[in-house]
């Protein structure tokens, strides 16, 4: 497996407070990668830095680099717009946006130039399958997403991201406010996405990333504790930190 | 006495208590009520369709109040028309453009201030700058852009207030897809906060209806028939201006009646608009 993206000495503040240490690590293409551990450990702020969404918050600080696809995202030049594209996110509660099923999942195409209504067409019906919820939903492409169920609107936006075509598909905590039932479908669906996507994934509940992930990384307070492949982390770990929260022993 | 829990003496408070209310109530009732009444009585019972029609004239005697009812609709669409896209723009700006929150701090203090400065002030700084230093004399246009720099705090602070309630997950959304600053904007937040906006835009033309003070300095008090372009540059009285020049100086209490019912129900059907506006795009956001 080759990997899509590298991360290097990465450091990120709020203001004064250091959230991100020194953090290396590569995401293998292709695969699923799951970044665990406790609430405010980092792992959230570190997803965001993959594709810049915390441009959006004020007083952050980043250094260090992180190269997807051979070139470095904070260098100078780089078209954030376009680097979203590439690298899509999945937010933790879901949030389809007020209008109509079809203009969801189209937004992102016709903000990247597609007007044709059949090539439009086209891209919502795959998406939504590729999504596994266009049985439920071609018949109200034109009703409001809003009206959905908390798992199903989950799974449009899971649709609206893939809808850009990208190659990264973050996901943040994509299933922490649904249902067992939502939480398997959507685990299934990770595990589908795979064959066409990189997918990384946050989640704080570990039977979710021993279940889905082929990599995953624990971070704690800040820093990246130990990244190896799953099976491996989760029978022997060489931490004692990663040990003890997998155990339950915190959290 | 401790069976019902409550001595005589606190039963009678509690009996006069509640009775000083009803009578407040009762007193701010009939007030509101006897006004809407007196007005529309006397108004209406002076209503003709020649008054609605026509123009005054000296040599016939005849009053009509026809120039100000165009007046009023021109310097509304003429107040609408300046202070939306600069108070939306500028909201826009504060929102979700501006950097410095501190600045953004100052200028929401100061546009709130603004808005609480009585508006015959707004008219001397009008006819000072509009009429006299930029040289449009008494005219319409002058009125209008008084109204303007009177009702862009008002416009403004709706409409950041409306664009602040977007959640910023939606926002968060549209630029996880790779969408730039100003077609998340377009496209995602100004229609999720439009019907704030509207609120605005009524609660502004109320006001624009309102208003005479300031336009007695700026817009002046003529009745001739113009058209729109002719109109804003000519001086010209609204139906507020003109009731006030009819009741205090022609003495014609029975035509100022006559606008005052007008107006009451003109306002009136503003604030339905502003209601039903309101509650459709609500059900509309809601489904």
């Amino acid at each position: 497996m080759s990997e899509i993206i590298k991360v290097k000495d990465l450091c990120l503040w709020y203001g004064s407070s250091q959230a991100l240490k020194n953090i290396s690590m590569d995401i293998p293409e292709r695969s699923i990668t799951a970044f665990i551990g406790p609430s405010g450990c980092g792992k959230s702020t570190f997803l965001k830095t993959l594709n810049r969404m915390n441009d959006l918050i004020p007083d952050v600080k980043i250094t260090g680099e992180v190269k997807y696809d051979g070139r470095n995202i904070y260098g100078p030049g780089v078209d954030v717009n376009d680097l979203r594209r590439e690298i899509g996110m999945v937010f933790q509660k879901p949030n389809p946006f007020p209008m109509s099923v079809y203009d969801n999942v189209a937004y992102g195409p016709r903000t990247h130039g597609i007007r044709s209504k059949a090539k439009l067409d086209e891209i919502v019906e795959k998406s939504l399958k590729n999504a596994a919820i266009w049985d439920e939903l071609k018949d109200r492409l034109k009703k409001s997403a809003l009206g959905l169920s908390g798992g199903q609107q989950q799974r449009l936006c899971i649709a609206r991201s893939i809808a850009v075509k990208p190659e990264v598909v973050l996901l943040d905590e994509p299933t922490s406010a649904l249902d067992p039932i939502s939480t398997a479908k959507i685990e299934e669906l990770i595990d589908e996405l795979k064959r066409e996507f990189t997918i990384v994934i946050v989640t704080h509940n570990m039977q979710q990333a021993a279940r889905c992930a082929d990599v995953t990384a624990f971070f704690y307070l800040g820093n990246l504790i130990e990244v190896g492949q799953t099976m491996q982390m989760f029978s022997t770990p060489n931490d004692r930190r990663t040990q003890d929260y997998i155990t339950g022993r915190f959290g | 006495m401790k069976k019902n829990g409550m001595s005589a003496r606190r039963r009678a408070y509690e009996i006069l208590m509640r009775g000083a209310m009803y009578l407040a109530m009762g007193i701010t009732c009939a007030l509101v009520l006897f006004l809407i009444f007196y007005v529309l009585i006397k108004g209406g019972a002076n209503i003709t369709w020649e008054l609605l029609s026509t123009t005054p004239s000296y040599l016939s005697g005849r009053i009509g109040i026809l120039p100000d009812i165009l007046n009023t609709l021109y310097i509304i669409a003429a107040t609408l028309v300046i202070v939306l896209p600069l108070g939306v723009g500028a909201a826009i700006y504060l929102t979700e453009y501006a950097e410095n929150k501190k600045v953004v701090g100052i200028i929401e203090y100061a546009a709130e201030t603004l808005s609480g400065i009585p508006s015959i002030i707004y008219g001397l700084v009008g006819m000072l700058f509009f009429c006299q230093f930029w040289g449009m004399k008494t005219s319409l246009l002058a009125g209008a852009l008084t109204l303007v720099i009177m009702n862009l705090p008002t416009i403004m602070r709706t409409t950041q207030e409306s664009l602040k309630s977007v959640p910023q997950s939606y926002r968060e959304g549209a630029f996880g897809l790779g969408a730039g600053k100003w077609r998340v904007i377009r496209t995602v937040v100004l229609p999720s906060s439009v019907d704030g906006i509207i609120t605005g835009c009524i609660l502004s033309l109320g006001r624009i209806l309102g208003e005479s003070a300031a336009l007695l300095f700026t817009a002046g008090f003529a009745h001739a028939l113009n058209g729109f372009f002719d109109g804003l540059t000519s001086a010209g009285a609204t139906l507020t201006v003109a009731l006030y020049v009819y009741a205090k100086e022609q003495g014609e209490f029975g035509v100022a009646f006559a606008i005052a019912a007008i107006l009451m129900v003109l306002t009136l059907l503003i604030n339905l608009t502003a209601t039903l506006v309101g509650r459709y795009f609500k059900k509309r956001r809601d489904i």
